[in-house]
């Protein structure tokens, strides 16, 4: 059982939620009740980490963080070490791949909300940021919760991006999925069944804890 | 969409016409929900929105409460906590001051811990009323108030209103196209056909002279009108009513002298004699004027305009009757009103 690798990931996981959410309740709340052209293209774009195949997808961000590009010399200079094969690059690329995770059950949750309640929060005196804060969210709160599980468990699970763009460096970018990977190279099987089954456990708890949710969305409306 | 329209303070106007005509567009465009790129939206000497201007308050700076088609209340909060939304920052005593004296107006005490889905719809409309004046709004705008309900719960959410009316000096502004929360409870008409106003004016002169356009044989000719209790008559189980010249006896109507009461003499009750009859079961006898005689949506019949002093009655007769009285413009004629033809609505 490599605790380094699981404590990375879990690191990993609840940082990209911390971060993430945040992030992602902006972006679904402008494609859950924007009125502008391109919607559907920024839709597929937020999509696009679902269907993409891993390597394809771990390439170009390792070409976008990589030392020759903007971003990646911007942040060399600022942190004085590479983004590529550092924590600091899979937790930017952890963002991204998630981004569907995130933003859909919140968008689908917030279109859910019926417009009269959000017209009569405005009736009702509240400010755009406290009809937010009292009737969005709330009312919101399962697809957030939602959009929280699965992009944790999913950031647990990911392994392809993370390969691409982080390597294995043990205490870095060696989460539990690339332990288990290894271990299985390495003919100790006894481990890797160990770390699967943690693995499994908390994919089917996060699981668990969505449709939880999702039936429980279901049934305020 | 060309609508243009004044509601006096304290009036109840109703906003009528068909489905699609646009009503519902010209309240949300008063609440500030719908910006439209030509309006003025006036009140009390405020300017809401003036596009020539470039004036737009938004919707949660306007003192006005909305009570939508569907109540829209917030399934997430309590009674007593949507109420407490809507009334906003206050000293906490003042707050609850506020939000009971709000439960006891819409007579919710006892459901103040329950969430709208643990409500029936005639108290779930209450709630909506509640928060819609928890601000102490300028106007009380109503879309579609009693469409959602059936027609028992509808009359007696007709009754809330009026008496949440007499007790809270408001003036309100009311979507509808159903003409009998126009007949039962506005004072003010404006008809609405296709995106521009057909017809405007009190309901009383409106209804009296038969001149509300869109309803076209959907409902009698009958007038609405405002008339107060002058006297009660336990004895005889009747009450004295009062509109202008117009005096009538109607079955007990309750409430002390001087409530107001909506009374509607539909044109089919008004019987016309030329001599006093006796032997009738008959309480009204008025001395009328004849004003116009006008065709009665079927050949044989005429639609009578008559004048009791400042008041004014419709009858649809026969047209042999027109020609047995000699109904012609200005003949004095005596117009029979059954004391139970006289709807009263308080």
């Amino acid at each position: 059982m490599d605790w380094t690798a699981l404590t990375l990931s879990i690191r990993l996981g609840l940082l990209t939620v911390v971060l993430l959410v945040p992030l992602a309740f902006v972006l679904a709340r402008w494609l859950a009740f924007g009125r502008f052209r391109g919607r559907g293209f920024v839709e597929a774009l937020v999509a696009l980490p679902l269907i993409l195949p891993p390597t394809v997808l771990g390439y170009y961000l390792l070409v976008a963080f990589g030392r020759a590009s903007p971003l990646g010399q911007a942040f060399e200079a600022a942190l004085g070490h590479p983004l590529v094969f550092s924590f600091e690059g899979l937790l930017l690329a952890s963002l991204l791949v998630n981004l569907p995770f995130a933003v859909q059950p919140m968008q689908n949750a917030l279109a859910a909300i019926p417009p009269n309640l959000r017209d009569a929060a405005r009736c009702c005196g509240l400010s755009p940021l406290a009809a937010i804060r009292r009737v969005e969210l709330p009312l919101a709160l399962p697809g957030i919760a939602t959009a929280a599980v699965l992009t944790f468990a999913h950031t647990l699970g990911e392994f392809g991006v993370v390969l691409m763009v982080g390597g294995s460096i043990p205490g870095e970018t060696r989460t539990i999925a690339i332990a288990i990977y290894d271990r299985v190279q390495a003919f100790d099987e006894a481990s890797a069944g160990v770390m699967a089954l943690v693995l499994l456990t908390l994919s089917l708890l996060a699981l668990g804890i969505t449709n939880t949710l999702a039936r429980r969305m279901v049934h305020r409306h | 969409m060309s609508i243009e329209f004044r509601a006096p303070p304290g009036s109840v106007t109703a906003l009528f016409g068909p489905s699609g005509s646009g009503k519902s567009t010209v309240l949300r465009a008063i609440a500030g929900l719908h910006r439209s790129d030509d309006a003025l939206v006036a009140c009390g000497g405020q300017r809401w929105t003036d596009t020539a201007a470039g004036a737009f308050l938004p919707a949660h700076c306007r003192p006005v409460g909305f009570v939508f088609q569907d109540y829209a209340l917030f399934p997430h909060l309590t009674v007593r906590e949507q109420l407490a939304l809507a009334i906003g920052h206050r000293p906490r005593g003042e707050r609850a001051a506020r939000i009971e004296a709000l439960l006891a107006l819409a007579r919710l005490e006892g459901l103040a811990g329950r969430k709208p889905a643990a409500l029936s719809g005639g108290e779930q409309q209450r709630v909506a009323l509640a928060r819609a004046l928890a601000r102490d709004p300028s106007v009380l705008l109503l879309d579609e108030p009693f469409a959602a309900v059936d027609w028992a719960l509808r009359e007696s959410l007709r009754h809330e209103l009026a008496t949440l009316r007499r007790q809270v000096s408001l003036t309100v502004v009311m979507v509808t196209h159903d003409f009998d929360d126009v007949a039962k409870l506005a004072s003010h008409l404006v008809v609405i056909e296709r995106g521009s106003v057909s017809a405007a004016g009190t309901v009383a002169d409106l209804t009296s002279r038969n001149a509300v356009p869109g309803l076209g044989g959907a409902r009698e000719p009958a007038v609405a009108l405002d008339a107060h209790v002058v006297a009660q008559d336990p004895a005889r189980r009747l009450t004295h009513l009062v509109a202008g010249e117009l005096r009538l006896e109607v079955p007990a109507v309750p409430g002390p002298v001087g409530t107001v009461v909506r009374i509607q003499i539909g044109a089919r009750e008004v019987i016309l004699a030329s001599r006093r009859p006796e032997g009738l079961s008959l309480h009204n006898i008025l001395d009328a004027r004849v004003l116009a005689v006008e065709p009665g949506g079927h050949d044989a019949l005429r639609l009578v305009h008559l004048a009791v002093g400042d008041a004014r009655l419709l009858s649809l007769v026969t047209v042999d009757a027109v020609r047995m009285l000699g109904l012609d413009r200005g003949a004095p004629v005596l117009a029979l009103v059954k004391a139970v033809a006289v709807e009263a609505f308080a």
